[in-house]
């Protein structure tokens, strides 16, 4: 019976072998935190700690293999890495890097609210890491449905298709990520309002700051849904930068290919540079938009079909070389066998990345809903005040788990999001 | 209460961080974030990786200093977990090392039809 209570102060309370608990020095009784297998506190705290840094290790290097198929990936196409990591918003990632590195410092306020006995303090703190939590998981949700949006899927399910990026018609995916959060978000709404009208006063405290948690997880969604449209602007340019970059590149290895292909395109495009008047010269191609809006004013009249031709050539066209990175744009006869593996931002290459990439974020984020899960069983616990200066190991074990969770997105952002 | 139990051994063994530390290092780590993102902007070109690399690894040793106390833990406790990350390196390395000594990936190109369908207007 002493064995199983272990890690419950408050049966061990109840237990009437067990009087006195609260300040019991005696030969055989024990405080009511103090599990009847150890001598003291202190050791208690230090075997739990133990027991989960051996977790934690575990945990290191359970992502250790996927960072190795990472590193291998990486190292074997640093070109699709590259070329796929612009698919990655920074803007979100960064904001999301924040988040996490705030709950962590919430965290570790916690901790040091547990060992001080500040018992409101500790609720308060536990509130805000879980909600920062919610926050990071709704701006995921945006990131994860744009992309399957976009079909920037694993492989076997990469999709993506440059020259129609937004596929209409689509499940809305969104919807769906969202749709267990809100079910939760209704439940502990409608078990706040019964516990309020039931005077239920410790359920209440309960259900109040996890009401906070659960609309967290949507001021995310809202967040991501803000700097998705926002830097949508800054996408296209982004796009022409890369289709830039990609040529830059391309001339620094000296590839023949995608060299004379780029010749090739610039002598496609001389004819109809010629042909309408006013048009910049050929390789100007990525940066006439502001041409291309007047042709567009002049061929919105509807009998000036020559030029809404024209236009639509015009406009294709700089779709195709916008497609470029995805994409051989020698698409033609002289794509031949032998320059096919050179190819390398092919659907089945750019799946894989996106298989690394949702895999390694896919169960950063199942880790992140386990904190999730271990911190609403602290908080409950915090508002009961079952912690004290001389029991606050819970707060500490899942601190330390929250922040190695923390450290993997540390790791995760940089090579995921910010590669060049 | 506390002075009855500080006479006794094993209790009252916490030792709370100052609070300037933890927010200290919260807005250290925060400028190293932005620090990150900047750089990104800038061509090092092969050094590139590195210094991310190395930004992070800062990153995380003030987590794991602090954060995770582990600057005030047990010497077996820092061991278990810098022994975590020696192994993972040799892992990677090793790894990387018998890659290198392969061909190139086997991804069979497939499902490759090239895009050509005419832009919307």
């Amino acid at each position: 019976m002493a064995t199983t209570d272990a890690g419950l102060a408050s049966d061990a309370h109840e237990q009437p072998g067990h009087g006195h608990s609260d300040h019991g020095h005696g030969d055989h009784d024990h405080p009511s935190y103090l599990a009847h297998h150890f001598d003291t506190p202190e050791q208690q705290f230090d075997s739990g700690k133990l027991g989960m840094w051996l977790f934690l290790v575990t945990e290191v290097l359970f992502f250790s293999g996927m960072f190795c198929a990472y590193a291998i990936f990486r190292a074997w196409r640093p070109e699709v890495f590259e070329g796929c990591s612009q698919f990655l918003n920074t803007k979100l990632g960064a904001i999301n890097t924040g988040v996490l590195l705030f709950s962590s410092f919430t965290m570790a306020w916690g901790v040091r609210c547990a060992q001080k006995e500040q018992h409101k303090l500790l609720t308060a703190m536990l509130a805000t890491t879980l909600s920062c939590a919610t926050v990071f998981l709704g701006v995921k949700a945006i990131e994860y449905s744009h992309k399957w949006h976009l079909g920037l899927l694993p492989a076997g399910l990469f999709s993506y298709d440059p020259s129609n990026p937004h596929p209409v018609g689509g499940p809305n995916y969104l919807a769906y990520i969202c749709a267990p959060f809100a079910l939760i978000t209704i439940g502990v709404a409608i078990w706040l309002v019964v516990s309020f009208l039931r005077g239920a006063k410790f359920q209440l405290e309960c259900a109040k700051p996890l009401m906070v948690v659960c609309l967290c997880f949507f001021v995310g969604v809202g967040l991501g849904t803000i700097l998705e449209s926002g830097g949508d602007e800054g996408h296209h340019e982004d796009d022409h930068a890369v289709v830039a970059s990609a040529d830059g590149t391309a001339a620094e290895h000296g590839d023949d290919p995608s060299h004379a292909d780029g010749e090739e395109h610039a002598e496609h495009v001389e004819p109809a540079a010629e042909a309408v008047a006013g048009l910049p010269a050929a390789g100007a191609m990525s940066n006439d938009s502001a041409d291309l809006a007047v042709l567009e004013r002049l061929a919105s009249d509807a009998t000036n079909t020559g030029l809404q031709d024209e236009l639509a050539a015009r406009k294709a066209q700089s779709e195709r070389s916008g497609g470029g990175i995805l994409y051989d744009v020698s698409d033609d006869a002289s794509a031949t066998v032998a320059s096919a593996p050179e190819n390398v931002l092919r659907p089945s290459r750019a799946g894989v990345f996106f298989s690394i990439y949702y895999c390694m974020t896919g169960i950063h984020a199942i880790h992140i809903l386990a904190g999730i899960g271990v911190l609403v069983w602290l908080l409950v616990r915090s508002i009961r005040m079952d912690f004290n200066r001389n029991y606050f190991g819970p707060v500490d074990y899942v601190g330390l788990y929250w922040h190695i969770v923390d450290m993997i997105w540390i790791y995760l952002f940089p090579l995921m999001y910010l590669i060049r | 209460m506390s002075a009855h139990e500080n006479a006794q051994e094993g209790y009252d063994f916490a030792h709370p961080l100052p609070l300037p530390l933890l927010a200290g290092t919260f807005l250290v780590l925060t400028l190293l974030t932005v620090l990150t993102v900047a750089q990104a902007s800038f061509n090092f070109g092969s050094l590139d990786v590195l210094i991310v690399m190395v930004i992070a690894t800062i990153k995380a040793v003030l987590v794991g200093a602090i954060f995770m106390h582990l600057a005030w833990d047990k010497p077996f406790n820092i061991i278990c977990f810098i022994g975590s990350f020696v192994f993972v390196g040799l892992f990677i390395m090793f790894t990387l090392f018998d890659s290198r000594q392969t061909v190139k990936d086997s991804i069979p190109v497939m499902d490759d039809a090239v895009v050509s369908a005419p832009a919307e207007m």
